[in-house]
């Protein structure tokens, strides 16, 4: 088991050392240096700047080095934890990062825990009473819930709750709680406005989760050691949630383990759409603004939680199954 | 909960054919097919979708890229029916000069009927039958907007039949390209095993925590510039999927390795056929039913992706048409509320992604007709 873990966190290794090469690569690939943004920025908040002054730019931020002297320099930093400077928002990634990552880690654990919640009893109900009609209500639902695109139920949800709900909707505080210091009043203001990021982010894979339980349920419940479950007198709601449920899970361990990453990437767009404070959008404003030091952290620490999500979720399945060996 | 009799019965034996054996695996399947209603409907709204966006111009009064500021934001025009014959009223349009938006009043008085199979715009058909037959139209003045129109007045049922012709179609090749691609390296992996398969399965596990987002900005930039919008999405999902298959080839790899150690696998191989035939006659055919359905199944998602992509300005961007960039008009609360008719594009976004998933889910059932 140590030797297991041992030999993946090696590999594990290899793979992020790999992937920062190529993302170090890729976040430079298109033309037009990081830096020339930037100069336009401030050509037009002050005039003009001299090619002394874009040269003192070039060389604080050492843009004229060879790439591979870049990425040693970032690297170190980076073990350091200095992971360097982003050019449009002029602050350290650092800050930049970490000032936004506990509402995308609260936004999207809630997520989660809702699509479980609700997909795990759905998916049983479902696959136990198969080809009823609140069988078919619930599968029509899954297959539409995939393929509504996540914008316009973010949409939607936001005109349904200002005309029907008359409540305050869009960005994570109401006006008068934004600066205010953490009570509780600001805690139940917070809630008010959690559920509707929440609930979009966690429709698309609450809706493929249930899909999955039902499935995999009903390939365990044709089992043999189901019916002989049965046979031994056991009540059948012992058989399915003690027996089948146990062995249904495993897709959504292993799902669980992709699910980490989307903690930063899944929120990207509800978060655009409702003006929320989270990553995702400074996300995507890095790889559309060739901000490349911001763009190579968030590529970076997506790859990791991808890893470690996936190890966790190898382990998560030994510890739930013991027939699965880890070799 | 269910008691036991409610536990329906394991699948084989509602549609075990007393014939098994005697009819070809691909009848089975395709009986099995048929018994799945939401799949023959999901492929039969399907095929009417792709024969719209191939007839497009037949079926839209006015072409999609026609500017008319006398409608801008002009609501669905109501239909009415004298008799059997649908007419439309003419309207007025005129400047609120409080809110200084363009109101427009119906005016009764005048009637247009609508008329079927008339003359317009020119266009070719299929590419080469030049044609200017339109299915419906009405009289000028008079303009017949059955979706409304958009900011600049265009026709928003052609601009949804012209997007259909891009949002189902462009990311087909793409989705092929790595499906045979995981087909190829599954395969290989599985069957070769050892240092093969380890140095194979180590470069997927490579790609697969690479996070596409970067890899698409990168490449929509760094393409050349003069490239049409349209042609630079085409590329990418072409380049995309040089990494995208990875998931395929894991589950491919799992089927071959266990049709590896299957009795006639080995028969075939005590017989003397060679590694190229045990993979193409033994296992493929064995497998090809998951690899449909995973292609098919990747379909609906590539056409989801790029309404995301456009939205995030990543995908394609006007004056391309696409789904996509349709749903880019109704991206704020007030479009929602002010010109609803600005989200029919997303209603033909779920309708074809639904049913992609219901054929998808169909052929997954049938794809495996003994068990």
């Amino acid at each position: 088991m140590v030797h297991y873990i041992l030999r993946r966190l090696l590999y594990m290794v290899v793979t992020i050392f790999f992937i920062s090469i190529v993302g170090f690569v890729l976040i430079q690939l298109p033309p037009g240096s990081a830096l020339s943004a930037k100069i336009a920025q401030l050509r037009a908040l002050g005039g003009d700047l001299s090619q002394d002054q874009i040269r003192s730019l070039e060389e604080r931020y050492g843009l004229n080095d060879p790439i591979q002297v870049r990425y040693v320099r970032w690297v170190t930093g980076a073990i350091h934890g200095d992971f360097g400077q982003s050019f449009t928002f002029d602050a350290p990634v650092n800050s930049l990062i970490w000032s936004r990552i506990g509402f995308s880690v609260l936004l999207s654990g809630c997520a989660i825990i809702f699509a479980w919640v609700v997909s795990i009893p759905i998916g049983v109900y479902s696959a136990t009473h198969r080809y009823t009609i609140p069988d078919y209500i619930v599968t029509i639902i899954q297959f539409v819930g995939v393929a509504v695109p996540d914008f316009l139920l973010a949409l939607l949800l936001l005109v349904f709750a200002s005309q029907v709900l008359h409540t305050d909707v869009g960005g994570l505080f109401s006006t008068r709680y934004v600066n205010a210091p953490w009570s509780w009043g600001k805690f139940l203001d917070l809630l008010q406005h959690l559920w509707i990021p929440v609930v979009v982010i966690a429709a698309g894979s609450t809706a493929w989760l249930t899909r999955v339980m039902r499935a995999n349920l009903l390939d365990v419940l044709n089992q043999q050691y189901v019916q002989t479950a049965r046979s031994k007198g056991l009540t059948e709601g012992v058989v399915v949630w003690k027996h089948a449920v146990r062995n249904a899970l495993h897709p959504l361990c292993m799902a669980l383990g992709q699910q980490l990453p989307a903690l930063i990437s899944g929120e990207v767009i509800v978060s655009i759409v409702l003006n929320l404070p989270t990553t995702g959008p400074l996300y995507i404003s890095a790889l559309l603004n060739k901000d490349m030091y911001l763009g190579i952290t968030f590529l970076i620490m997506l790859s990791i939680l991808l890893v470690v999500g996936n190890l966790l979720a190898d382990l998560l399945l030994a510890w739930v199954d013991p027939r699965v060996r880890l070799e | 909960m269910a008691t036991a009799k409610a536990i329906p019965l394991p699948e084989r034996q509602r549609t075990a054919a007393t014939d098994v054996g005697q009819v070809s695996q691909f009848t089975l399947m395709r009986r099995r097919f048929m018994e799945s209603k939401l799949s023959v409907f999901g492929g039969i709204v399907l095929i009417g979708m792709y024969v719209m966006a191939a007839v497009a111009p037949f079926l839209s009064p006015y072409p999609y890229d026609a500017l008319d500021s006398n409608n801008q934001f002009a609501a669905p025009t109501p239909i009415y029916f004298v008799g059997i014959h649908p007419v439309i009223c003419g309207t007025t349009q005129t400047l609120d000069k409080s809110t200084f938006t363009w109101v427009y009043t119906a005016d009764c008085s005048k009637l247009y009927p609508v008329r079927f199979f008339v003359h317009g715009y020119s266009y070719t058909l299929f590419g080469v039958i030049p044609s200017d037959l339109h299915l419906f139209g009405v009289d000028p003045p008079a303009k017949l907007y059955l979706f409304g129109a958009d900011s600049q007045g265009r026709d928003v049922l052609a601009r949804v039949l012209e997007g259909s012709r891009i949002s189902l179609t462009i990311g087909l090749l793409g989705v092929a390209i790595s499906v045979v691609l995981g087909s190829i390296m599954g395969t290989i992996s599985g069957y070769l095993g050892g240092a093969a398969d380890n140095l194979i399965q180590r470069f997927i596990e490579l790609l697969m925590s690479m996070p596409t987002l970067p890899l698409w900005a990168a490449l929509a930039a760094a393409l050349p510039q003069d490239m049409s919008v349209v042609r630079r999405y085409f590329y990418i999902t072409i380049i995309l999927s040089l990494v995208t298959w990875t998931g395929l080839a894991r589950q491919v790899r799992g089927k071959v390795m266990a049709y590896r150690t299957l009795d006639y696998t080995l028969a075939a191989r005590l017989a003397g056929a060679s590694p190229l035939r045990i993979i193409f006659t033994h296992m493929l055919p064995n497998a090809i039913s998951h690899i449909i359905v995973v292609a098919t199944l990747a379909v609906p998602f590539s056409i989801l992706g790029e309404t995301a992509l456009s939205f995030l300005g990543l995908g394609m961007l006007p004056p391309a048409v696409s789904w996509g960039v349709l749903l880019r008009d109704a991206q704020q609360v007030q479009v929602v509320e002010q010109h609803p008719w600005l989200l029919i594009p997303a209603a033909f976004v779920i309708i074809a992604v639904t049913c992609y998933q219901f054929l998808g889910d169909g052929l997954r059932d049938a794809a495996d007709p003994y068990s």
